[in-house]
């Protein structure tokens, strides 16, 4: 008769693995919540300025530059469908569709950033214009900051695959920068179609 | 739970649906401002009716226990303090018979929700520690040459946990009798039907009348 019952642990409990969250889900959730309360709160005065002060969006004399930001919301866009063939070429064994995928993206995101910050030139209003200039501002450059945080993650991502990182069985690094660069896209159909377009 | 970012993939699925969900409201908006209000709760509301249909629908995955040598039988039993009882062990001695058995009791850490989200179950753990010594104490006087861990808080999640390293035949889980049980309120033994592919032997022991009943 013998009973082998887990000895008495000491110091500190033993690291537990399972939980009725997925650590990755949860990192992920947390990710989405912070997000979602970082860019709500910029979307809740956008929207009490707007519906709740009744103000004309833009006020006169002020235009919002519609035809460019559409043009950078295709550019953004397209640059989506670029990351995601460039997962699905690695996927394949594919390395120059990774790295021709990647760079492209790289490229667009550029393009979009460097076309907002010139329209931030031209645009004719500052943040100290008013309630309307500074959540103008503050969205469209919260967004551009996470633009930017995107093109750093695709900066590497592109350096390594021309590096010969990746393969078909290990490229983690290029789901989860094109998971970031998804939901950057992502905010910006949400910023434009209300901001710009509504 | 259904995470639209599980992937690169389902996240540009989940883009494709944004940019459709966002310019059908846009170009009603466009057309007539209350258009663009009628279709935003339009489809709004078909989001949340799909959200809600294909969480229901989502089947949890079916655990497989790891395999083990042949001639052994490996018997699981989960419970929270019930482990005593006659039938309960009569049943483990008379699977063992003519096989080499091992029994693996696993008591779960309960803890409160508050407590298991911000990692605080260092009680939970000790206190279920303290059971499961009880727990062992009662199969080595019957006989029952038995093993003992402390699982997760979620019974559920300590089963899963302990067929991925322990490739039990059976789980037997023990509880109380209807009513006093928290367990069989929240459907754990159905549920562990539902998701594991070994037999479960339900055994109700009632403490207090020290009476058993085998389901």
């Amino acid at each position: 008769m013998a009973v082998h019952a887990e000895a008495h642990h000491h110091g500190p409990p033993v690291a537990h693995q399972s939980s009725r969250v997925n650590a990755s889900v949860l990192g992920m959730l947390l990710f989405i919540a912070s997000e979602i309360m970082l860019f709500g709160a910029f979307f809740t005065a956008y929207f009490f300025v707007r519906v709740v002060n009744g103000i004309p969006w833009p006020p006169a004399p002020f235009e919002l530059p519609k035809f460019v930001a559409g043009v950078n919301t295709a550019i953004l866009v397209t640059s989506s469908f670029t990351m995601h063939w460039a997962l699905q070429s690695i996927k394949r064994g594919n390395r120059a569709g990774l790295q021709g995928g990647l760079l492209l993206t790289f490229l667009m995101g550029l393009v979009f950033l460097l076309t907002q910050a010139r329209e931030y030139s031209r645009v004719g209003f500052a943040p100290h214009n008013g309630a309307f200039g500074t959540i103008f501002y503050c969205l469209t450059g919260l967004h551009g900051a996470h633009v930017f945080v995107g093109l750093s993650i695709l900066l590497f991502m592109t350096i390594r695959a021309f590096r010969g990182h990746f393969s078909p069985e290990a490229h983690h690094g290029v789901e989860i920068g094109g998971i970031y660069w998804h939901f950057v896209d992502v905010m910006w159909i949400v910023v434009y179609s209300t901001v710009y377009l509504i | 739970m259904i995470n639209p970012l599980r992937s690169e993939a389902e996240a540009f699925r989940f883009l494709i649906a944004s940019i459709v969900y966002f310019g059908a409201i846009v170009i009603a908006a466009l057309i007539n401002k209350w258009a663009g209000v009628a279709v935003f709760v339009l489809l709004s509301a078909l989001v949340v009716a799909w959200w809600l249909r294909a969480r229901r629908e989502e089947r949890p995955r079916q655990t497989v226990p790891r395999p083990h040598a042949e001639g052994e039988r490996r018997i699981l039993v989960v419970a929270n303090e019930t482990v005593a009882g006659h039938t309960l062990r009569s049943m483990i001695l008379e699977r063992s018979l003519d096989v080499r058995e091992e029994v693996l009791v696993v008591t779960p850490a309960l803890n409160s929700p508050l407590k298991h989200w911000v990692s605080d179950e260092d009680d939970a753990r000790a206190a279920a520690q303290e059971r499961l010594d009880t727990s062992l104490a009662k199969l080595a006087d019957a006989g029952v040459v038995a093993r003992g861990e402390v699982g997760d808080g979620d019974p559920l999640q300590a089963m899963e946990d302990a067929l991925r390293t322990f490739g039990a035949d059976e789980i037997i889980i023990s509880t109380h009798p209807e009513g006093r049980s928290n367990w069989l309120e929240r459907g754990v033994v159905e549920k562990a039907r539902e998701r594991f592919a070994v037999p479960i032997t339900h055994v109700v022991v009632d403490l207090e009348r020290e009476r058993e009943e085998v389901r």
